[in-house]
């Protein structure tokens, strides 16, 4: 197999065997083919970069890679020889390291404790503690790791747990050091410096697999890169040869165009107004770093963006729930009204008395209780209205009648009230959802992800009700991953990277490729700073100073 | 912090000090009564230790201490070996273990519940063997001569009884235990020392707090968890054969008698730490020593009743188990199925 030259790191061209090669991996679970028929060569000594969106399958191949996943089909190569990664041990035996997203580290105890845990030199600890402290010391010298070996794992930072991470992998010996997703977590300045230590692992003749649906980090410092879609590997290129667009475009891909009838929008005063809403994770994490939005009646604001760069925590906090431990700042009004952000007083029920609906992201888990029938599930929310009540007690047949109704309206399959929403497919569940909701004629509506999982007649039929809800002259705020859902259905786009807003745009003047740029984290120069939400003249991380022209 | 740490062993100490101060003699053999009452708990809690220390949360210490206490009676009677006895004490309590083990390891079950299961089952099928072997109502016959641990005079007790403060410590405490009082309290180093100074406890201690990090770095979790509920099952063994071949003499029905939750309070009491946990059990059996020695115990202006004083423990054990000793945080993962992910 020959190998190109390595262009970043001025290397000259070897003809040694890649240090992974994959040959047509496939991986399903159940009906869901999350691997097909991979093909992946990655060049000892290199940097390359897996990239793609959230669920592309990318962090299943790592897996299959690490001997967490058994692959159907297919066939691993390390340095060349065939093997088997049966187990954990079997990928840290061949010299593979994997840094997790989530990392693996016992909280409690020290680094050096995590770091010879698994692997002990006997079955005594002071020898294996010491000596792995003086390994530790020349590694943090040889890569410039530097932590405390004596320190307990929870007073360190993200990004010094992250090293400890990557110190385990190479206390072990690891030749090739898969990170998944490793900025996702670290401030912009903990990860130019892990990208520097990545740098120098490269140059010492390590093999670096860098998975992230971070453009800018994959032009930055990978030699090469793969990119994945719905679980097929769609190209691979020599990072130099590329360019953020084309990757965009390959990461987002040419979908099906989908045709939403809608008249032009006749967008009224603001409903909601939010203004530098910021939230900060239990984990101290910065995960919203000051939305501004403004929704007016009568239109759909369309959130695009990949999963993970905060869409869930806006919709949370606007649905009243925002996450447990989570610290907020910021405000939001609906029709001129401060609204709670948190704290007491804050909950979905006092977000449905102010007018606003929710149709959550996740309708197995927030939008149903799947054990219950059709008619509870229609009535969640609502169970103390009026017309629901007789005295304490709930009026079963009042609901029930309503629930009928409206499985009718919407057309709910089968038309059976007391079937528990489990028995109902995906897009019928999400019909339940969707009725409850609407019906109710919320001056807000928030959606996320209204057609995950749902089949093409649903997905339709679901466009339609949202469309003539925005003209009854509601607000709409519709969040989704699904590019050509927010183009057919929005009358403007917010897009949303790394917590922030990266631009507005209206539909009919932006394309898949433009929007796919600023998904990434690429703002486009052509606007000014201001309309992608960053005040002027800061120095931004993720603007990408060498985007051609 | 540090003084926070040792405030049991200063609390026990304490006590143990005014009570040889206003009467010495009462003391020694009060103070000789709680080391004996205190070894089964201190072995149950050791026990439960090492379970839960690897994520194994098990309420069925006491299930465990009872079919041992029964399966040693039976056996130290049968052979008239309390060697013997001591060993079916621990097979007994080990089955139960691998049951317990088998629920909520392999089967990924709930782990409250398979101890709860473990209690019930131990209770029934005790009184129900014994009855069909003995026909003594639950019983077994009295255990005589080699049937049970003996006391061991250790040496030069006897010259040394007269020394005053080291004399009754060491004659009067120390001396004249059985032998499994001995290896309770030795289990308490040994248990520090496997837990902090080897390979084996690094592990352990791992599993109970992140299994994942354990799994990643190539180490079965299934493996581990398994060996520390096996080590609990051999100490609750040694622990219920003491009860009935050295505490008493044979086995009575439903005899431990709330020890292995008494345990486990010690256990949380403890924070999960072997030096604390002997500082705690030793407590508890201080306060049941207290009361079999003053059944009614007169403080001049007030006579606290019996019945107060014999439930002295277990009023402890509702305090403690209310979190009013501060926070006690479990292991992160305890009490959780390992299910692989991602």
């Amino acid at each position: 197999m020959t190998v190109e030259n390595d262009m970043m790191g001025g290397r000259s061209a070897t003809t040694a065997p890649a240090a992974i090669e994959l040959r047509g991996i496939s991986k399903a679970f159940g009906p869901v083919q999350a691997n097909r028929n991979i093909n992946l060569s990655v060049p000892k000594g290199s940097i390359h970069g897996i990239i793609g969106e959230n669920g592309a399958g990318k962090s299943t191949l790592m897996s299959i890679l690490y001997g967490f996943y058994k692959p159907d089909s297919g066939q691993v190569l390390v340095n060349g020889q065939p093997i088997t990664i049966a187990d954990s041990q079997t990928a840290i035996r061949a010299g593979i390291g994997m840094v997790f997203q989530h990392f693996k580290l016992v909280q409690n105890f020290t680094v050096l404790e995590n770091i010879i845990l698994g692997v002990e030199d006997g079955a005594l600890l002071r020898p294996s503690l010491s000596k792995a402290r003086g390994v530790l010391k020349k590694l943090a010298a040889e890569y410039q790791l530097n932590v405390d070996p004596d320190e307990v794992i929870e007073n360190l930072s993200v990004g010094h747990q992250q090293r400890v991470e990557i110190l385990k992998a190479l206390y072990r010996q690891a030749d090739i050091l898969i990170l998944d997703e490793p900025t996702g977590v670290l401030t912009p300045a903990e990860a130019d410096h892990l990208f520097r230590i990545l740098e120098g692992l490269r140059d010492e003749g390590k093999t670096i697999i860098l998975i992230t649906h971070k453009l800018r980090e994959i032009m930055d410092i990978t030699d090469n890169v793969s990119v994945m879609r719905r679980g097929e590997m769609v190209a691979s290129v020599k990072t130099s040869e590329t360019s953020p667009e084309h990757l965009a475009e390959l990461m987002v891909g040419r979908k099906v165009l989908l045709n939403v009838e809608k008249t032009p929008a006749a967008p009224a005063a603001p409903v909601l107004e939010v203004r530098n809403l910021t939230m900060t994770d239990d984990e101290g994490v910065q995960r919203l770093r000051g939305i501004d939005l403004d929704i007016r009646a009568g239109e759909i604001l369309g959130i695009a963006g990949v999963s993970g760069n905060g869409q869930t925590m806006l919709l949370e906090i606007l649905g009243g729930y925002p996450p447990k431990g989570s610290k907020l700042g910021g405000e939001i009004r609906m029709n001129g009204q401060p609204l709670p952000i948190g704290g007491r007083g804050c909950d979905a029920a006092q977000r449905r008395r102010a007018g606003i609906g929710h149709i959550p992201e996740d309708r197995q888990v927030e939008g149903l209780i799947m054990d219950f029938a059709a008619w509870e599930n229609v009535a969640f929310g609502w169970q103390d209205a009026p017309e629901f009540t007789k005295g304490m007690l709930m009026d079963n047949a009042a609901i029930k009648a309503d629930a009928e109704a409206k499985m009718e309206r919407f057309d709910v399959r089968p038309r059976n009230p007391n079937l528990a929403a489990r028995n109902f497919s995906g897009g019928n569940q999400q019909k339940i959802v969707v009725a409850r909701e609407i019906e109710r004629n919320p001056d807000l509506l928030l959606i996320g992800q209204p057609t995950r999982g749902v089949d093409i007649g649903a997905i339709e039929f679901i466009h339609k009700q949202i469309v003539a809800l925005r003209d009854a002259g509601k607000a709409i705020l519709l969040v989704s991953v699904e590019l050509d859902e927010i183009l057919a259905l929005s009358d403007r786009i917010a897009v949303m990277f790394d917590g922030r807003i990266m631009g507005e745009r209206l539909p009919e003047n932006t394309t898949t490729g433009e929007l796919g740029l600023l998904m990434a984290g690429v703002t486009d120069t052509e606007h000014t700073p201001d309309d992608a939400g960053i005040p002027p003249g800061s120095a931004h991380v993720d603007t990408l100073p060498q985007e051609p022209v | 912090m540090k003084i926070k740490d040792s405030l049991i062993a200063l609390i026990v100490l304490g006590i143990c000090l005014i009570w040889a101060f206003v009467d010495g003699s009462a003391a020694e053999q009060g103070i000789g009564s709680a080391l004996r009452l205190m070894t089964p708990l201190l072995l149950a809690c050791l026990a439960g230790l090492y379970s839960e220390r690897a994520g194994v949360f098990d309420i069925g210490l006491e299930g465990k201490m009872l079919m041992a206490a029964f399966t040693a009676a039976s056996v130290a009677y049968l052979t008239d070996s309390a060697w013997l006895g001591l060993l079916a004490g621990i097979g007994g309590s080990l089955a139960l273990s691998l049951v317990h083990g088998l629920a909520s390891i392999t089967f990924r079950g709930n782990q409250l519940i398979a101890g709860v299961a473990i209690n019930f089952l131990a209770s029934g099928l005790t009184v129900l063997v014994g009855q069909n072997a003995f026909g003594l109502g639950g019983r077994t016959p009295a255990l005589t001569g080699a049937g049970r641990f003996q006391p061991i005079n250790l040496p030069f007790a006897e010259t040394l009884r007269d020394v005053p403060v080291i004399g009754p410590i060491y004659s009067g405490l120390i001396s004249g235990n059985t032998i499994l009082v001995y290896v309770a309290l030795l289990m308490v180093p040994v248990t520090w020392w496997v837990l902090f100074r080897t390979r084996f406890g690094l592990r352990l201690r791992a599993v109970g707090e992140n299994p994942a990090s354990v799994d990643t770095a190539g180490v079965s979790v299934t493996r581990l968890r398994y060996a520390a509920v096996a080590i609990c099952g051999i100490l609750c063994g040694i622990a219920g054969a003491y009860l009935a071949t050295g505490l008493s003499a044979g086995f009575v029905k439903e005899m431990t008698a709330g020890r292995g939750f008494i345990a486990l309070a010690a256990l949380i009491f403890a924070k999960w730490r072997p030096w604390q946990a002997l500082f705690a059990t030793f407590l508890f059996g201080l306060l049941e020593a207290i009361a079999n020695l003053y059944p009614n115990l007169d403080l001049g202006f007030i006579t606290i009743p019996s019945m107060f004083m014999n439930a002295l423990p277990y009023i402890l054990t509702v305090i403690i188990l209310a979190g009013f000793v501060g926070r006690a945080i479990p292991p992160r993962a305890g009490g959780e199925p390992y299910v692989k992910e991602r």
